[in-house]
């Protein structure tokens, strides 16, 4: 007689709330993701420059992105002025440590809190408006913080950009990709436990409750206002933070490089990605950041001696990031987790799928 | 305090407003119609300028013949737009429809730079421009042509849903698209000529203001002034654009002139519009003219 163990698991049962409310769906995907942050921290010690570059982006992108998710994917908002908060960050951090001399380690997160209180003051109207005229409200506030940096001297720099000081810790300067790798290892671990975990809270399931049906969430009790504010505060926060981790990096803010495009990005990437998922944020992010690189390995490898081909490249990137964001709401609306969680379960129930 | 510069920026104001008021006259037709807020609106305007200077300029052909051809190739990319991208969006959450339309408007924009340069380029010349003197204002006539074409349309508009029997069906269609069906309206053609309406007259726009000011990258701004310009006169009001459109025009010329001579601080021509919109959605979100959404349970 065979016992419980040897039998073929045919899904996920689960028989009590606790076992529905756990970080990681399955014990083995705990041991997935233990296993891969792990391998993660060995990637600087063979990984070359241009890798490591690349997943630096993915970590403070993925970051901003994951907030944009829990206002839009979570809340059923709609935010078009992502962008600026990610600027924010950016330059309320290279400021903060400019003018008060604070360590950049304190800076990041105090440029967090900084543009979640923002956020929250944006938020203020959105507590009023939804749908539509919210997608409105949130580009205006966009273009208005795009002035705002052009324009602040004191704050921004102006047209000339502000220098934001390298990372360090003890005294030991990460200024380099190999170790900076690691401060946005952390901090993307830390955001998107933060991030999960929110989910599993009361106020986590209250978003989720505005989102379905902001009229029977309201009679259940759920304060309307006060949620639609607070996740536009808990996604400025992310912002923030990937904006400074962003700042730090580079050694230099400018104001050109939050303009709507990059907006219109981060909506790219939890799009792709899927909306309400957490692990799509990150996945809809790597598809964003490899894209352009894909592009131009596409271009070199057609004509690299082809000058016409490699001036319109820029052009070229961003005509797939348009297709790409048409092509996917068409025929994968609900982004890669799903294509991600229809594979998963093509496997557990092969061969009888039903 | 210089009047005369006021008088003039106001007039100018005007003029550029009658175009914004088109513009969004031609976005609201869309909403109010299919229910989409087309992003790629200025695109529209930037695809038909440029389809028309390349005619006149590449082709060589003559204004009476490329301008006829401009209209009816943005005539046919409308429908093709509304058949092969909108169609398949149809009972898609708010932020899906949305995205759509900002992911055309980004691979447009990027297909029009690419095939024509980033460059601002002179629109061949085909009426004689000088100036007019109007009760003491030097206005170019240039100016005084696109007013009048912006008025052709509105009043071609007017008669269009009032006086014909398809304006009825696209009215009918935008009141109720169930009812409209079951009175035998076909939904599916009415939203297709919504599209392709808004396309034509968007790109007659776009080669009015660039006759005037020569075409560039810079004309699929306007699509995004539109959003001000809606929102002051509600989103599915044709009335309410055409009043918004001026009062924007005024108002940015005007805080254009406040800017000049007073504040110094910049680019509040093209940041003012957006305060407006800030301050409107605070104690009117549903605009001047714009129909309050009543939602039972």
């Amino acid at each position: 007689m065979a016992s419980a163990h040897s039998r073929m698991r045919c899904g996920e049962f689960r028989t009590n709330y606790r076992q529905d409310t756990t970080i990681f769906p399955t014990p083995l995907a705990r041991r997935v993701a233990v296993v891969s942050v792990l391998l993660l921290m060995l990637v600087p010690m063979f990984g070359s420059a241009y890798q490591l570059n690349l997943l630096i982006q993915i970590g403070y992108y993925g970051i901003a992105a994951l907030g944009l998710n829990i206002v839009v994917g979570f809340t059923g908002q709609i935010s078009l002025g992502h962008a600026a908060f990610f600027g924010l960050g950016a330059f309320s951090s290279a400021w903060i440590n400019s003018t008060t001399g604070i360590p950049v380690f304190f800076c990041i997160p105090l440029a967090g809190l900084m543009t979640m209180a923002v956020g929250l003051l944006v938020g203020i109207p959105a507590g009023r408006i939804k749908g539509l005229y919210l997608a409105i409200a949130t580009l205006a506030s966009q273009y208005i913080l795009e002035d705002f940096f052009a324009r602040a001297d004191w704050f921004t720099g102006g047209s000339a950009g502000a220098m934001a000081n390298p990372f360090s810790l003890f005294g030991y300067q990460m200024n380099s990709d190999r170790s900076y790798f690691y401060v946005v290892l952390f901090y993307v671990v830390i955001m998107y436990l933060a991030g999960t975990n929110l989910l599993r809270t009361r106020d986590g399931r209250a978003f989720v409750a505005v989102r379905d049906h902001y009229l029977s969430a309201e009679i259940m009790g759920i304060n309307l206002n006060k949620y639609r504010i607070l996740s536009f505060g808990i996604s400025s926060l992310y912002a923030g933070i990937g904006g400074a981790l962003f700042g730090h990096y580079l050694g230099f803010v400018s104001a050109e490089g939050f303009t709507i495009m990059l907006s219109i990005q981060f909506l790219a990437m939890v799009i792709i990605g899927g909306l309400g998922s957490v692990m799509g944020s990150m996945l809809g992010t790597v598809f964003m950041v490899l894209l352009p690189e894909v592009m131009e390995f596409g271009v070199h490898l057609v004509g690299s001696n082809n000058s016409a081909l490699t001036q319109a490249l820029a052009y070229i990137k961003e005509m797939a990031i348009g297709l790409a964001i048409i092509l996917f709401l068409i025929f994968e609306p609900d982004g890669l987790s799903h294509r991600w969680k229809m594979i998963k379960n093509y496997w557990k129930l092969y061969p009888f799928s039903y | 305090m210089n009047f005369e510069l006021l008088t003039q920026l106001v007039v100018n104001g005007l003029i550029v407003g009658t175009l914004y008021g088109v513009v969004a006259m031609c976005f609201v037709l869309i909403y109010k119609s299919t229910r989409v807020v087309n992003f790629a609106q200025g695109e529209f305007l930037l695809i038909g300028a440029w389809t028309c200077w390349a005619l006149l300029v590449k082709f060589e052909l003559p204004f009476y013949l490329g301008f006829p051809i401009t209209l009816a190739f943005m005539l046919v990319f409308g429908i093709l737009l509304q058949v092969l991208v909108l169609r398949p969006m149809i009972g898609e959450p708010i932020i899906s429809v949305i995205m759509v339309t900002i992911g055309l408007s980004m691979f447009f924009q990027a297909l029009i730079a690419w095939i024509f340069g980033g460059y601002t380029k002179a629109f061949p010349t085909v009426f004689e421009t000088e100036s007019v003197n109007i009760a003491g204002l030097q206005i170019e006539s240039a100016y005084i042509m696109s007013m009048v074409v912006s008025l052709v349309i509105m009043v071609g508009f007017y008669i269009f849903f009032k006086h014909s029997r398809f304006g009825l069906a696209m009215r009918a269609t935008a009141f109720n698209q169930q009812i409209a069906q079951s009175l035998g309206i076909s939904v599916k053609h009415v939203f297709a000529a919504a599209w392709a309406i808004s396309a034509v007259v968007s790109a007659l726009a776009g080669v009015v203001i660039g006759m005037v000011n020569g075409v560039s990258s810079a004309l699929s701004f306007i699509g995004i002034k539109v959003f001000p310009v809606v929102i002051l006169g509600g989103l599915d009001s044709i009335i309410g654009s055409i009043v918004g459109g001026l009062t924007i025009g005024v108002l940015e010329n005007v805080a254009e002139f406040f800017d000049s001579q007073w504040l110094h601080v910049g680019n509040l021509y093209n940041i003012a519009p957006f305060y407006a919109l800030v301050i409107i959605l605070m104690i009117k979100p549903y605009g001047l003219f714009g129909t309050k959404d009543i939602e039972r349970i």
